[in-house]
């Protein structure tokens, strides 16, 4: 069950989309949420998709993997859904039940809203997907380095969520582990009312919690003695550059942008 | 030849807490490690090695005595960052040592921390990989290595730091059969060809037998000193401190209790069998 979660997992490829660099695809990614916020009507966003679906191909990331990253989000989506369905002012009434009706607006809302919250996180997958969670940290740091004047710690904390990332199977793993060994203690997960599966968390955070802090001890040691002193004076393996392959893709953005800015503008 | 580590009156108490008096671990030990050889700490448990090997690399500082590494004394804080280049440091734990969440990026985080150009960062990766025989795992995300393989990284993590010594605190204490047995070739290999001063904390008597000497540590204190050889043929003064002698000296140190002299050399069972067989044909 836990292995199900694919939030932040890199899938290592060749791909066009893997090899722009990380600033441009953040950039990009940030494009991508304008134009889905702008758009309005059905020919926008049939652009926005048909771009999402391209950035896909391209990418070559199984489908499948995609859909199963929206799993946890089911019930936001459901829940969007139904409140813009129900509760959507409007004319045209398609379908009264008792108290509550169904007007088109509502509906062509509710797909609109769902299809927008799809659209947004797979974009973010994609983001996650392509690029290694050091690649992503590092154009932050990187995109974010202006703000080191205001005295933002931006390298520590770009370091930190890099860590975060790196623990974050191992933990699950780990979470896995903990569950099991109460499992077979007589520690029941799954019956009970909500009060009681909340109180059956419990000996499972604990330990958890306490190993996390052992890991983080151990880990800031292991990284000390690898000469870790902080940001100053560090290198790069790999240094951003933004080549051809970015330039392309920031025009592609662009215009993209701009195709949906005008189709509003028009009420399309 | 120069030392690499050197330890002159060494002594070291972890403080007590809620007025507890200290826990004294060691108060006088003296002990020199060449360059280039191959030394392996031997000890059960809470016999202080680990605290010892902490000593190596400036992370627990004396609170007596003198460490050298490399010449450099560890108490003085601008030793620090030298003595952290030529002393790299392998832990039990490979998942807590890994700090990146792709193989070859994990490898680059000490030579980055040292302010290495990026090209050659690149080479020392690559390099430090195919020494450690996990090149072709280079873009593979850690959690999915073997406990035998994240070690590995692990220590090409290190030798891309190029430092004059390794010392790895029971690496392979977390690890199965195999894994173990992977990173003992790697270290052995390592010491062998690139001449790296190797120290092997270890409470396996097989892993510390592939060394060139053997330091056995009891209650804070050095026990026996010497090569394989000479220190499992003390088999009485192993079991006194809790640790039992390879299975073939024990096998013949138990014949010898029946009445037969045979030496307690052998540490491959190939040489306990001719040790036997010539004992027959006689």
């Amino acid at each position: 069950m836990l292995k199900d979660i694919t939030l932040g997992q890199y899938f290592p490829g060749k791909s066009p989309i893997h090899r722009m660099d990380p600033r441009a695809k953040l950039i990009l990614l940030i494009v991508y949420i304008v134009a889905l916020f702008t758009a309005g009507g059905f020919l926008s966003y049939a652009l926005i998709v048909g771009f999402l679906g391209s950035v896909i191909y391209v990418s070559k990331i199984p489908l499948k993997s995609i859909v199963r990253g929206m799993k946890p989000l089911l019930v936001i989506l459901v829940f969007t859904g139904v409140l813009n369905l129900f509760f959507t002012e409007g004319q045209t009434v398609i379908l009264r039940i008792w108290k509550l009706t169904i007007t088109l607006e509502g509906l062509v809302r509710a797909i609109f809203m769902i299809s927008r919250i799809m659209l947004l996180i797979t974009g973010t997958f994609l983001l996650t997907y392509t690029t290694s969670p050091i690649a992503l940290t590092d154009g932050l740091e990187s995109l974010l380095g202006p703000l080191k004047k205001l005295r933002v710690p931006v390298h520590e904390l770009s370091m930190m969520m890099c860590i975060a990332l790196r623990f974050i199977p191992t933990l699950i793993e780990e979470t896995d582990k903990i569950m099991c060994a109460q499992k077979a203690r007589g520690a029941d997960f799954e019956t009970g009312s909500l009060k009681d599966r909340i109180k059956a968390m419990v000996p499972i955070l604990v330990p958890l919690f306490i190993s996390a802090f052992r890991r983080a001890d151990e880990l800031a040691t292991a990284m000390e003695c690898r000469c870790y002193q902080g940001g100053e004076g560090r290198t790069k393996m790999k240094q951003l550059r933004y080549t051809a392959l970015d330039a392309k893709a920031f025009v592609l953005g662009g215009v993209m942008l701009a195709a949906v800015i005008v189709l509003k503008t028009l009420g399309l | 030849m120069s030392q690499a580590i050197l330890t002159e009156h060494l002594a070291f108490a972890y403080p007590g807490v809620d007025g507890k008096s200290d826990t004294r671990v060691f108060e006088d030990l003296n002990i020199s490690i060449e360059e280039g050889s191959f030394v392996a700490v031997l000890g059960s448990n809470g016999c202080g090695k680990s605290t010892l090997a902490k000593h190596f690399n400036a992370i627990l500082l004396p609170s007596g005595g003198k460490a050298y590494v490399c010449g450099l004394d560890t108490a003085s804080e601008d030793n620090l960052i030298p003595i952290r280049r030529s002393v790299g440091m392998v832990f039990q734990n490979p998942d807590n040592q890994i700090v990146a969440n792709v193989v070859e990026e994990d490898v680059a985080f000490g030579p980055e921390n040292l302010g290495v150009p990026s090209s050659e960062i690149r080479q020392r990766v690559d390099q430090a990989l195919k020494q450690v025989d996990m090149y072709d795992f280079r873009e593979h995300a850690p959690h999915l290595l073997s406990g035998g393989q994240k070690q590995r990284v692990a220590i090409a993590g290190i030798i891309a730091m190029e430092p004059k010594c390794i010392v790895l605190d029971e690496p392979t204490a977390m690890l199965d059969p195999r894994g173990r047995r992977e990173v003992m070739e790697t270290i052995t290999r390592l010491n062998r060809e690139k001449g790296i001063t190797v120290v092997l904390i270890t409470h396996h008597m097989d892993e510390a037998a592939q060394a060139q000497r053997v330091i056995v540590m009891s209650e804070g204190r050095i026990a026996a000193d010497g090569s394989p050889k000479e220190v499992y043929a003390q088999v009485e003064l192993l079991h006194s401190i809790g640790l039992a002698a390879p299975e073939t000296v024990e096998l013949c140190w138990e014949l010898n209790k029946e009445g037969y002299d045979l030496p307690l050399n052998a540490l491959r069972v190939e040489e306990c069998a001719q040790t036997l067989f010539d004992l027959l044909k006689a």
